[in-house]
């Protein structure tokens, strides 16, 4: 072959790739995520957004680490501001109403329209779809959904002469066992308490969600403009909470959400109330023999939703708006999810990752998992409504102020309805 | 000197630079005073004029009263006590003890940190049952404290993070001070059988007045501007306990995404401080020359 | 005998003082050496290990934030050293008449700073596009009316005959500049760039509020993101993390200890 022709092949063939390439519309990615300092999240993010890659060589992707939930929220809202958004994020399931409100995210169901995608989203679980639909149309997707569950320490409940295999159910047995499992030391100091609960910011919040869950209430409705704060749910919840700490079962004053798990390994507490998404944590560090149970429930199991969904971005073009729709598509593949699951403790969201072979050696291997997927069943939306942060924080300090023993409950409730009113008359 | 200035020469060695300086100065505070009079707009509802509404939702704000008092406590906290620690520290450093450098490090070493450092250094410290607070506490037979959990000790655990970190800054400038006075004067007291105690008090501390004005001013400043430690480590809580005006600021416009509040909140806290400069002002003037 | 009792006082009391003041700081340093388990549980005879570093610098790409940082500061210095410098020669050199107002004007923000107008700055950047820029964070600083405070201080004590002679040779403005005030301020330059350096390395809140991306996130922002998680917090490495961000400027002070006292001095008393 000739110089001539072996260049001239060439051109050929690149610019015949480069019309293939272009009818494939190539599109680039900015994906933000929040994780914790969990490595192995970080990098299964990483892992399986690179996959994706590989298998789409026409698009790029670049995964941005945003911090936890609400900076990564930050971020998406002022990189849209500055009319750079990414074109697709996790964020938290409850900013629905404000990425709606401030028109950066768009309706998945209406891109995604095909019969096969219709049938795509009604496989993920109703429970988790709940939150991720307004006025008739979807939203989000969910990814990396959770619950808070039971976690306890089996040998600390053996020390006690509780059966390992029985943690409390509702919140009276949750009192007599927490009061067996507290371990005071010589000066009458507690050494280990019987339970930890968050009481502080927005993971004491969600928490509380579950208490009021349990009482056959919610804290808010699917229209974004309600919020039902002052209730006998609510107050009989933050009378559970005082009296928790007058039995001296749970430390007094504000707990906060992050020290939890490294309090419950360190044998500070023989019991704790905190996400699903800590069990690869839990499992990695713990020195004893643990188990995983429903929250225990007032007047039955009860529990908030939590997590993060898939959103894909107004801003975008055609060609983006495919290319992330591929992209959570395989995200939230049952491949994809059972490794995100597995690296977690993340509820999967859809059926049929459960059913994969590698979720079930896991769930065999860490039936703990399970706990979090069956609790479902009992489980509402978490807090959510337009001018959420605000909202919330009226809900945040009436639970801090009880909890710290500055307000009575009745009081801290009334006051913390009255001003979550008054924002929300502007969206009645 | 007292040269012409030219048109050209004033363009750029004034204009460029200072114009750097008010836009990001001078022109955001009167920026806020104008946006304080309009809401928040969104994609749905275009902002509109709403006159003195922002300053009723002020006045009537029972968080923003908390917040108040929190800086009010925490800046009359934070500065006598820092400036106390700084001049004993100056002394301890000063004298002929031995190993002052080493103690000059120690007291200077938080200066050098950033405060999300200092913060997370602080947060870990503190951290119920787990933290180095609790392992001391522990070991004397007391129960472990809840620093950041409890209302009562929130502030005062922030106040705390605040004055560890400033005064070794300020142990310093008490140090050239110190270093300044004419031993001669010193000398001359103590022949006259002045105890050390006296030297000081009369002779040493009226010489330190300079500086203490120049720390006070400093710290002040800072009392407002440094609300990293907040950020990190109590987000304003429990129950806005440890909430201070520049972080309710970000709080309000960057986490309830309430710019116009915002706003309004940092007219507030421009005209506080305006307040403050000047009553600063009429006190440098009242007392002795400061160079 | 008394003297010798209060000396011994003194001392111990320097010594206890100086301990407790370092306290939360070294046993941070400690639990970067050791491993989690031992961050709660503090043991003498733990074995020290640096697997925490690695860790965290994986976790996080802290090669770009210390790059993002040093960028961030070189661009604050200079600007800050030729604005000021500027700034300060034209208020010493020139009479006009609104000299003492510009100046007052310029000393508001001594205690209005940038991070005070927060909401606004942020507007403003957002309105030029300069959110998420290294320039972006540095541009509220550029000019410092710190810097032009100690500069006009420091050129006033340049003896006037030496400008005039230089005049009178025929050097121009700048040449007078260049020549005979900067080199006389020397000391100063470099305990104001102590002063900037050290201030912008540390600088959190305005960074936090304009950067969104790991590509322009400065150090302090960078640990912020690290540390904030929503599971389980590992101290071992968070604390790691904090000795690696600081530990540049640290050991700098430990080497120009005399220097950096020397000068935060000198800005003291001017």
């Amino acid at each position: 072959m000739t110089l001539s022709k072996l260049y001239a092949t060439m051109m050929n063939a690149t610019a015949l790739s480069v019309a293939i390439a272009g009818s494939v519309s190539a599109a680039d990615l900015e994906f933000y995520f929040p994780v914790g300092v969990n490595a192995p999240a970080v990098e299964t993010i990483q892992a399986l957004t690179d996959e994706w890659a590989t298998a789409n060589p026409q698009h790029t992707v670049k995964a941005v680490y945003a911090g936890n939930y609400e900076d990564t929220t930050t971020k998406a809202l002022t990189a849209a501001n500055a009319g750079q958004p990414p074109q697709v994020a996790v964020l938290l399931s409850i900013d629905l109403f404000t990425l709606i409100e401030e028109d950066v995210i768009l309706p998945i169901s209406d891109i995604a329209n095909t019969e096969e995608d219709k049938e795509w989203i009604s496989g993920f679980y109703p429970g988790f779809m709940k939150d991720a639909q307004f006025e008739g149309k979807t939203y989000a997707i969910p990814f990396q959904r959770s619950t808070p569950v039971f976690y306890y320490n089996k040998d600390a409940f053996r020390e006690a002469g509780l059966d390992p295999e029985a943690p409390p159910k509702t919140w009276d047995e949750m009192i007599e066992v927490g009061k067996a499992l507290t371990v005071k030391d010589d000066s009458g100091n507690v050494k280990r308490w019987g339970t930890r609960i968050p009481t502080l910011g927005l993971g004491g919040a969600w928490l509380f969600g579950g208490l009021v869950v349990s009482k056959g209430d919610v804290l808010t409705t699917e229209t974004g403009t309600e919020a039902r704060m002052d209730t006998p749910a609510t107050l009989a919840s933050l009378e559970f909470l005082l009296r928790l700490a007058e039995e001296e079962v749970m430390a007094p004053g504000g707990i906060t959400w992050g020290d939890t798990p490294k309090a419950f390994l360190e044998g500070q507490t023989a019991s704790m109330w905190t996400s699903t998404g800590n069990l690869a944590f839990v499992e990695k560090n713990a020195e004893f023999d643990w188990g995983v149970g429903f929250l225990p429930g007032g007047d039955g199991p009860g529990a908030p939703i939590g997590g993060g969904n898939f959103y894909i971005m107004q801003d975008t073009t055609d060609e983006e708006r495919a290319a992330a729709l591929s992209f959570i598509k395989f995200m939230t593949s049952p491949k994809s999810a059972a490794k995100w699951s597995m690296a977690t403790g993340y509820v999967a969201p859809r059926p049929d990752t459960w059913e994969t072979p590698e979720m079930k050696a896991y769930t065999k291997r860490l039936p703990q998992a399970l706990v979090a997927l069956d609790q479902l069943a009992y489980a509402e939306r978490e807090f959510a409504t337009f001018q959420r942060a605000k909202v919330t924080q009226y809900l945040v300090d009436a639970i801090e102020s009880v909890v710290t023993g500055n307000a009575n409950p009745a009081e801290a409730l009334s006051k913390a309805q009255k001003g979550a009113d008054k924002v929300l008359s502007d969206y009645k | 000197m007292n040269m012409k200035l030219s048109f050209r020469l004033a363009l750029i060695m004034l204009v460029i630079p200072c114009s750097l300086l008010v836009t990001f100065t001078h022109y955001p505070a009167i920026q806020a005073m104008i946006n304080s009079f309009w809401n928040n707009g969104s994609s749905r509802r275009p902002s509109r004029f709403v006159g003195t509404d922002n300053y009723l939702t002020l006045i009537e704000d029972d968080r923003l009263m908390q917040v108040l008092f929190n800086s009010t406590i925490y800046a009359i906290g934070t500065i006598p006590l820092a400036i106390g620690l700084a001049i004993g520290m100056a002394l301890l450093v000063n004298s002929r003890l031995p190993g002052t450098a080493l103690m000059r490090l120690s007291f200077f070493m938080p200066t050098m940190l950033p405060m999300i450092a200092v913060a997370n250094i602080w947060l870990f410290f503190y951290a119920p049952g787990i933290g180095l607070a609790s392992q001391i506490l522990e070991i004397f037979g007391l129960p472990s404290i809840n620093f950041l959990g409890r209302t009562d000790t929130s502030l005062a655990s922030m106040m705390f993070v605040a004055v560890w970190k400033e005064a070794g800054l300020f142990m310093i400038f008490y140090l050239a001070a110190l270093q300044a006075v004419p031993t001669n004067l010193k000398d001359a007291a103590r022949l006259e059988g002045a105890s050390s105690g006296r030297v000081f008090l009369d002779i040493v501390l009226p010489l330190l007045r300079p500086t203490t004005i120049f720390v006070a001013v400093n710290a002040l400043i800072n009392a407002f501007r440094l609300v990293d430690h907040v950020i990190v480590m109590t987000e304003g809580g429990p129950n806005n306990s440890s909430s201070l005006l520049l972080y309710y600021i970000y709080e309000v416009t960057f986490r309830q995404r309430d710019f116009a509040y915002g706003a309004t909140l940092t007219v507030l806290m421009v005209f506080t401080l305006g307040l403050l400069a000047i009553a600063q002002f009429w006190l440098l003037n009242r007392k002795a020359h400061y160079q | 005998m008394k003297q010798g009792l209060d000396r011994i006082l003194f001392s111990t009391l320097a010594i206890v003082l100086a301990a407790i003041w370092a306290l939360p700081f070294a046993y941070s340093v400690w639990t970067a050496f050791h491993e989690e388990k031992y961050s709660a549980n503090f043991q003498l005879s733990a074995p020290w290990t640096l697997e925490n570093f690695i860790v965290a610098w994986q976790a996080a790409p802290f090669s770009l934030y210390f790059a993002n940082t040093i960028i961030l500061i070189t661009i604050v210095l200079i600007a800050n050293l030729v604005l000021c410098t500027l700034v300060a020669y034209a208020f010493v050199r020139y009479k006009f008449r609104w000299a003492g107002f510009l100046f007052a004007f310029i000393m508001v923000q001594l205690l209005i700073s940038p991070e005070i107008l927060i909401v606004e700055n942020y507007l403003t950047l957002s309105r030029v596009g300069l959110t998420d820029t290294i320039i972006g964070i540095a541009l509220p600083y550029l000019t410092s009316a710190f810097g032009i405070f100690l500069l006009r201080q420091t050129f006033l004590t340049v003896p006037k005959s030496l400008d005039e002679a230089a005049q009178i040779e025929g050097a121009s403005t700048w040449r007078i500049l260049w020549n005979v005030y900067v080199p006389l301020s020397w000391p100063v330059y470099l305990a104001y760039s102590l002063v900037s350096v050290s201030f912008h390395w540390n600088n959190f809140l305005w960074p936090l509020i304009i950067t969104n991306s790991p590509e322009v996130r400065p150090l302090t922002v960078g640990l912020s993101v690290f540390a904030t998680v929503d599971s389980g917090v590992e101290w071992s490495l968070v604390n790691a993390a904090t000795l690696m961000t600081t530990a540049p400027l640290i050991i700098a002070f430990i080497i120009f200890q005399r220097q950096f006292v020397a000068n935060f001095m000198r800005a003291g008393i001017k």
